[in-house]
């Protein structure tokens, strides 16, 4: 069996990453579909009398892989706005890069 | 890059199961079916993707939505024996079986990290797999061959999809199963798939514009790739046991 650690860390987890998906949208994260059903599994799976149970296991392994597609989803999104979200420079840019200007032409490009 | 261009995200269930609402317009795929996924998780999951747009719609970010319009669509029309055999087929050129002779450091890091799945695959699925620093690769025999496609014949067509999206992106078939069979978690996958890389980090620094970058986006598509297998075959049921007086 994977190593996944306790089950309140992986909730703890989620309902970060949650949080940040919702922050800016209209409706607090506490009210999306994904919070209720996340919550409602927890709460389904936590009164066991086995020690080992498959099926707490099973969802404790999904819970982690969602964690895991929510956070990397993020720091990838957040890597890619700070090195490759820029696009290309303007002419004027480019120009005063170099210390030049763009000459004005009120008629436009000839 | 699309604008968002809807306020609300909604789940409702229909005939061939659970579909996604962008405001009043039902979601549909690439090729303009009707978006509809199996599982409830699945399609809650679905939704948050989409929920989690801001201003615009950055598709690349949402692995799963892509996997479903895969299964939906199967743009490369492939049944389920010709994904089988691409998935096997893997094998021959599986990462954690093919080693390398130097450095010497790197020739024990694959061995210490690597023969443990290597084994446990050999006990799981009680087949002999090896590795190799030919060239050529490991020697696979067909009945261990054999052994795959019939255990991977078990699954349905979407959660072969995502089996063989998850081979893809690892490199590697043992890997990929033992994230099926829940041995490892995806970031032990992924950092075990990358040894070399993480091996030449370790030696030479890490670039975060590309190491880091290449890590998360690995990671993200391994987890929706594995997340979307278990969604795709589990049925779940709660055996409530009567409580002793």
């Amino acid at each position: 069996m994977a190593a996944l650690g306790p089950p309140l860390r992986t909730l703890r987890g989620l309902l970060r990453e949650l949080r940040h998906a919702s922050a800016g949208a209209g409706r607090p994260y506490r009210d999306t579909p994904a919070y209720r059903h996340i919550m409602a599994a927890f709460r389904a799976h936590r009164v066991t009398s086995e020690k080992l149970c498959r099926a707490q296991q099973e969802l404790h392994f999904q819970a982690a892989t969602y964690l895991c597609l929510l956070r990397s989803v993020r720091e990838h999104l957040a890597l890619h706005h700070e090195y490759h979200g820029k696009g290309e420079r303007s002419p004027d840019e480019v120009a005063g890069l170099v210390g030049f200007r763009l000459p004005q032409q009120p008629g436009g490009k000839g | 890059e699309r604008k968002r261009f809807y306020q609300n995200v909604s789940i409702s269930q229909g005939e061939g199961g659970f579909e996604i609402n962008l405001d009043h317009r039902k979601l549909k795929t690439p090729q303009a079916k009707l978006f509809t996924v199996p599982s409830e998780a699945l399609a809650i999951a679905v939704a948050t993707e989409w929920d989690s747009q801001k201003d615009t719609i950055k598709f690349y970010t949402m692995h799963l939505t892509t996997l479903c319009n895969t299964a939906l669509d199967n743009p490369t029309q492939r049944n389920k024996v010709q994904l089988i055999c691409a998935a096997v087929k893997f094998l021959e050129t599986d990462t954690i079986c093919y080693r390398v002779e130097e450095p010497p450091a790197l020739a024990e890091l694959q061995k210490n990290e690597w023969d443990p799945i290597v084994a446990w695959a050999e006990n799981r699925y009680n087949v002999a797999i090896g590795s190799s620093t030919s060239i050529t690769g490991p020697n696979i025999p067909a009945s261990t061959k054999d052994t795959f496609i019939s255990h991977l014949a078990s699954y349905n067509m979407w959660a072969l999809q995502g089996i063989e999206y998850v081979i893809t992106q690892l490199k590697s078939l043992i890997l990929s199963m033992g994230l099926i069979d829940r041995h490892i978690t995806v970031e032990k996958a992924v950092l075990l798939s990358r040894l070399e890389e993480e091996y030449q980090i370790r030696r030479w620094g890490s670039v975060e514009w590309a190491h880091d970058y290449d890590l998360c986006e690995l990671r993200a598509r391994a987890a929706a790739g594995t997340l979307f297998v278990h969604l795709c075959s589990e049925s779940s049921t709660v055996k409530h046991k009567l409580l002793q007086d």
